[in-house]
């Protein structure tokens, strides 16, 4: 049985996470899991000329290391699937340009590391490719240009805007047996729980991660005993306690066993507001430490949820709410033979 | 899930998650900051008069060049952006927040060149302040004509 419930995909055949890279900003590397990123870049430039072009080599980066590291070339490669925080998704729509792979564009905002994987991986379990990769990418600048201020622009943030994280996060999945197993994926719903304020998005996720875990463990009759982690993506120290309390009112307590990326990603002496945020903020916390520590078996199942906000500045000038979704894939540790 | 989460009570109950700013605190911080950029150009004003015999009146302008001139540069070498963070209202006012928000436009669209980037979006920020600016000195000085006229 594929289809589990409202929203939840189980995989049928055995699939699994084959190789992953992960490329990271100054800043990430500075924080508390630096160590684990496969490359670090010293200059927020990335010794390129512009942000944009900059955003587009740490995607490029992680790509090319996450094929180097599997030694598998690009023509082997049946499908790409990525997306970004840009207008057109314009950092995926132009690394695609480079690369003779069938591609397809996503976007789900700082969802898409979760999005991509659990659509690559439909396609993969049911055969449409061998070998897909899922790649997201973000940057702190570009970010700011595309949803706030110039970045010298000396407006003061308040104490609930996040960080967005420098860096890219690639995956790539197939059928060939590895440490971890994609087991399940819950789609998640767009929800609107009347926010407004694009400076506060942990309050304004909270409810979306809130639905789809709600589902997830609906869906396969399970509890967060089943995990030994629940990991959302950018929650903040402002939405991490609502979706704790939200899920506890419907006795789930998950107080043991939830993290949240933007709180892993920086340590307490980084000025990051409320934490991080941002396509990337999931993708190197879960493609770098918690990937590592499935292989180590300090973890045997966890569940990803990446959260997305899904607003534009105009739509916010233009007084709408901000509708936010989340996604989640469930890893496991599969024991090699 | 309870009423407390309800889609129309959430925006009451996610309040009591959200951290407060410290007000006073603020308030002391931009007080400061903006007095002693006051001071600066206090002192600037006095500077143009005893060393280049300005009068008083015309010493004014020299005095805010330099303050946006040195706005300009702290943007450039990115250390605005951190005292905005600082001092709030305090760096935002002053007319070194006015060329502070012209600087970093500028510098944010030089990648799409000069015209249609740096010349185009320059008063991205600025624009609404010289608009209303324009728009509210029409207004009293129409006010001031028409007391005038009937006075």
């Amino acid at each position: 049985m594929r289809k589990m419930g409202n929203q939840t995909w189980l995989f049928e055949n055995k699939i699994f996470v084959s190789e992953t890279a992960t490329v990271s900003g100054p800043r990430e590397k500075e924080g508390p899991l630096g160590h684990t990123f496969d490359y670090s870049y010293d200059d927020l430039r990335c010794g390129e000329t512009n942000w944009e072009l900059a955003e587009r080599k740490l995607l490029q980066h992680s790509i090319d290391l996450c094929l180097q590291k599997k030694k598998i070339t690009k023509d082997q490669i049946d499908l790409f699937l990525s997306g970004d925080l840009l207008n057109q998704n314009v950092t995926a729509n132009y690394v695609a340009r480079t690369l003779p792979i069938p591609f397809l564009c996503m976007f789900g905002a700082c969802s898409t590391s979760m999005e991509t994987t659990a659509v690559a991986s439909a396609l993969v379990d049911a055969k449409f490719a061998d070998y897909a990769i899922a790649a997201t990418s973000s940057h702190n600048a570009t970010a700011e240009r595309q949803f706030r201020y110039p970045t010298e622009y000396g407006a003061q943030k308040p104490l609930t805007s996040t960080t967005t994280v420098t860096g890219a996060g690639t995956m790539l999945i197939s059928r060939d047996q590895s440490d971890i197993r994609i087991e399940s994926a819950t789609i998640g719903k767009v929800m609107d729980y009347h926010m407004d304020d694009p400076f506060d998005m942990g309050s304004a996720m909270a409810p979306a991660a809130y639905d789809t875990i709600k589902t997830h463990f609906q869906d396969l009759g399970r509890t967060p005993q089943d995990y030994d982690l629940i990991l959302t993506g950018d929650l903040s120290a402002v939405g991490s306690p609502i979706l704790k309390d939200m899920l506890k009112e419907d006795g789930f307590n998950v107080d043991d066993i939830h993290n949240d990326s933007g709180l892993m990603i920086y340590n307490s002496e980084q000025p990051v507001f409320a934490g991080g945020s941002g396509c990337a903020c999931s993708a190197l916390v879960t493609y770098g430490h918690v990937f590592n520590e499935l292989r180590k078996g300090n973890l045997k199942k966890v569940f990803i949820v990446a959260t997305g906000a899904l607003m534009s500045p105009v739509m916010v000038q233009q007084k709408e709410t901000i509708p936010t979704i989340a996604h989640g894939v469930v890893f496991a540790r599969e024991e090699m033979n | 899930m309870s009423q407390k989460f309800h889609p129309d009570n959430y925006k009451k109950a996610a309040k009591a998650y959200q951290p407060k700013p410290n007000l006073l605190f603020n308030c002391s911080k931009a007080f400061i900051i903006g007095g002693l950029i006051s001071v600066l150009g206090q002192g600037l004003i006095d500077f143009y008069t005893n060393v280049f015999d300005f009068t008083e009146k015309e010493a004014g302008n020299p005095a805010i060049t330099t303050l946006i001139l040195l706005s300009a540069i702290l943007t450039g070498l990115g250390v605005y952006d951190k005292l905005g963070q600082f001092a709030g209202a305090g760096s935002a006012v002053p007319v070194t927040g006015f060329a502070n928000s012209i600087t970093s436009a500028a510098l944010e669209h030089k990648s799409e060149g000069l015209v249609l980037g740096v010349a185009t979006n320059m008063f991205k920020l600025a624009g609404s302040v010289i608009v209303f600016g324009v728009v509210s000195a029409y207004v009293v000085g129409m006010i001031r004509y028409l007391i005038q006229q009937w006075m």
